[in-house]
């Protein structure tokens, strides 16, 4: 089936045989995306859950790492469009035998799959698979380098609630040092034309940041009223090599986000979390619950950006042929 | 008894500060000399158009037998070398048993006459199986055979162990070769730290944790008296600091390798685990660092840091994936392409850091066309135009970054002991 979207009808069409980050992505493409969701979450309201776009077509979960949020967003998404779905984690496969990357990669390949979405501890892995495929790859997160697809669903979100991206100021504050998620962001939202500030304690802030356009704080009460849209990013211990901060308490008291800042915050302030969240470090269950909280929102966006980035990828797939 | 006439070449022989075309003539496993030697020579070599040198020294391989024979033996490391055009090698002990006793030396002299290729020079661990805690019995490793002594790319954490080790190697007059990077600054790093690094999402080693181990390792040499070389600098911390060390008279070399000329951290872009190296491809800020380095004199060796591994290992993710890649046939390309050609060292300077400053470090009797030398000769075609294509290497490991690479310069004949060893 076609399912026209406002991007499509203007000429916009996608190209890309991978999905790998925002980085390699333009405005155009993003846009195409988020219009092709769009297009989804009406049908979904209209009752159109189950549609037949990836019918006779699999799409295997490759995770490397462990995740349950994104795994199951991925999952459902695929069988909401039909395709056949495989999982394949870590735990429970031959990796634990001492199989290389490489072959993994060679046997899902040799099951006949047209998708691999793959998550990895290894910043690059997906990029590594794309080049040992003929599947399309969509990267479910690398490492610390990108997840686009949480990245599509933050600005997504941002855009339900606002209509629009450019010109609106967003905050990543927290860990962006280890943060795909941070990445992903940076690069769509420039792309979009938002100004985009990174505020986390020093040692969590990479140097040279600044070369991507962001803003740098290290005050989180000083950008307060600044910001259109906050998203807290998650404090990643698995991924510290040594301490960053004294101690949690003290990264909330001048990074959480509480009560006592939203208060502070604009009054329209859009609070958003990529979870898991860490409640009580980055976020207070006051901010989480509340008003101005669209951390749900995210989770439900997350499927039809999912369907649109399979959706897009299996059709440019039937125009090169399934090579 | 046998002689041979190398006709016609441009000798270059920085021991002597010679750069002439003329005759060199060998007798036996020696040299006669240039321009002077028997009228008629039982073999004779057309050199006419090629460099004639001392045989390179490349001071810096891991030829990983015994241990690890599916990613390099001492045969197939040495005969890469051969192509390479080095005559000697000092091989690196991270084997496996570490070579920390004199029955390991003794092996892998054993297996480089089995061989019979190049000269293999052993260094011996500076510490037991490289834990960096109690020093090994570097004496007997002496006796054996050990020309130098170092932990590989196990830096010499402890500064006590580091000063001891200078110390006592000092009475043999034996130089510690130190891989200078402070541990816990490069920890489960993966590329240099800086813009690269961030965009790519990959942890970085920041040029500090060599600049400190530099810094740290010239206070010894001053405060020991012992000799320290230091291995594959990268930064222009370190050459800030080996330059101002040597103004004061401090005993202390340094190395650099062709790949941390030729690449930089930019080309981790495509995480290709073969730009995954040890110390990691640096900035071109660095690089250009390095190449003044070389030009003053503070770098006195290039040499390869050869690291082969088998091809799955390089399969494997990339923090999990071992860093290095080979070397030792490509060395010459590179430096050409990077040296030679831009002009930023002459023939003459390009071989002194690969002939007799390496024998220098080494204190052994080679890199030299004197007369009564040993008749290690490469003779290099400078001119002819080949492609880089590592499944022709005589290595096992085929992990190069630079295949592909259009270049200049090769080995063409090397002769060890008189000996021609290898032709192109």
């Amino acid at each position: 089936m076609t399912i026209a979207t406002a991007s499509a009808a203007a000429g916009v069409r996608w190209t890309k045989k991978h999905l790998l980050g925002l980085e390699e992505l333009s405005a155009d493409e993003i846009t195409l995306i988020l219009d092709q969701a769009a297009e989804f979450k009406r049908l979904a309201a209209e009752g159109e859950t189950k549609l037949s776009s990836l019918k006779g077509t699999v799409v295997a979960n490759l995770f490397f790492e462990p995740s349950t949020r994104t795994k199951t967003s991925f999952s459902l998404a695929a069988k909401r469009l039909s395709a056949d779905t495989v999982d394949f984690t870590a735990s429970t496969s031959s990796l634990s035998k001492g199989e290389t990357f490489y072959d993994t990669a060679q046997n899902i390949e040799a099951m006949g799959v047209d998708q691999v979405v793959v998550r990895h501890s290894t910043s690059g892995a997906p990029h590594l698979l794309s080049k040992l495929l003929k599947a399309s790859v969509l990267n479910a997160g690398d490492g610390t380098h990108e997840h686009p697809t949480q990245g599509l669903l933050d600005i997504f979100t941002i855009r339900q609630h606002r209509q629009k991206i450019a010109g609106l100021t967003v905050a990543l504050v927290g860990d962006i040092l280890h943060s795909r998620v941070a990445r992903s962001n940076i690069w769509g939202l420039k792309k979009l034309g938002a100004r985009v500030i990174v505020c986390g304690p020093s040692t969590l802030i990479p140097a040279h940041v600044e070369r991507l356009g962001v803003e740098v704080s290290n005050n989180l009460d000083e950008i307060l009223g600044e910001c259109d849209c906050i998203n807290l990013l998650r404090i990643q211990f698995e991924r510290q090599r040594s301490a960053f901060f004294p101690s949690i308490r003290e990264y909330a008291h001048f990074f959480g986000m509480n009560g006592d800042r939203i208060r502070r915050a604009k009054s329209d302030v859009l609070i958003l979390a990529p979870g898991p969240i860490n409640r009580g470090v980055e976020i207070t269950p006051e901010v989480a619950d509340g008003p101005h909280s669209v951390i749900l929102d995210q989770v439900s966006n997350g499927l039809v950006i999912r369907m649109a980035c399979l959706f897009l990828l299996q059709q440019r797939r039937q125009e090169l042929g399934n090579n | 008894m046998s002689t041979t006439l190398i006709r016609g070449g441009r000798i270059i022989d920085p021991s002597q500060g010679i750069d002439r075309v003329g005759n060199l003539f060998l007798r036996n496993d020696r040299i006669e000399g240039i321009d002077t030697g028997a009228a008629v020579a039982d073999h004779v070599i057309d050199a006419s158009g090629l460099i004639v040198c001392p045989g390179l020294i490349d001071i810096h391989v891991s030829l990983r037998e015994p241990g690890d024979e599916k990613d390099e033996t001492t045969a197939s490391g040495t005969a890469a070398a051969l192509a390479g055009g080095m005559t000697s090698v000092a091989c690196m002990p991270d084997t496996s048993p570490v070579i920390d006793t004199r029955a390991a030396v003794e092996f892998i002299q054993l297996q480089c006459a089995r061989a019979g290729h190049c000269n293999v020079f052993p260094l011996g661990a500076v510490t037991k199986n490289h834990d960096g805690k109690e020093l090994a019995e570097i004496g007997q490793l002496v006796e054996g055979g050990a020309v130098g002594f170092t932990d590989a790319k196990q830096p010499i954490a402890n500064a006590e162990i580091m000063r001891r080790a200078l110390e006592y190697t000092r009475m043999f007059g034996r130089p510690i070769f130190n891989h200078p990077q402070v541990p816990e600054l490069a920890a489960k790093g993966i590329m240099h730290e800086g813009y690269y690094s961030m965009l790519l999402g990959l942890r970085g080693i920041p040029s500090g944790a060599e600049v400190i181990m530099v810094a740290r390792d010239i206070a010894l040499a001053e405060m020991t008296g012992g000799l320290v070389h230091l291995m594959t600098v990268t930064t222009a911390g370190a050459i800030e600091h080996i330059r101002r060390a040597k103004e004061k008279g401090i005993r202390i070399t340094s190395e650099v390798t062709p790949h941390h000329l030729a690449l930089t951290d930019a080309d981790l872009r495509n995480y290709d685990t073969n730009f995954k190296v040890d110390p990691p491809l640096r900035t071109k800020e660095h690089v250009a660092a390095l190449i003044e380095g070389l030009r003053d004199g503070t770098i006195d060796v290039i040499c390869s840091d050869h690291q082969p591994f088998a091809e799955e290992k390089k399969q494997d993710e990339l923090d999990i994936a071992p860093a290095g890649v080979v070397g030792l046939e490509t060395l010459l390309p590179i430096c050409v392409k990077t040296l030679i050609e831009p002009g930023h060292l002459t023939w003459s300077k390009l071989i002194a850091k690969l002939t007799v400053n390496p024998a220098s470090i080494l204190g052994i009797q080679k890199g030299t066309l004197k007369s009564g030398a040993d008749a290690d000769i490469t003779i290099i075609d400078p001119t002819t135009a080949w492609r880089i294509d590592p499944t022709k290497f005589r290595s096992k490991g085929r992990n190069s970054p630079f295949a592909g690479w259009e270049v200049k310069g090769r080995a063409h004949t090397v002769i060890v002991a008189g000996k021609v060893r290898y032709h192109v």
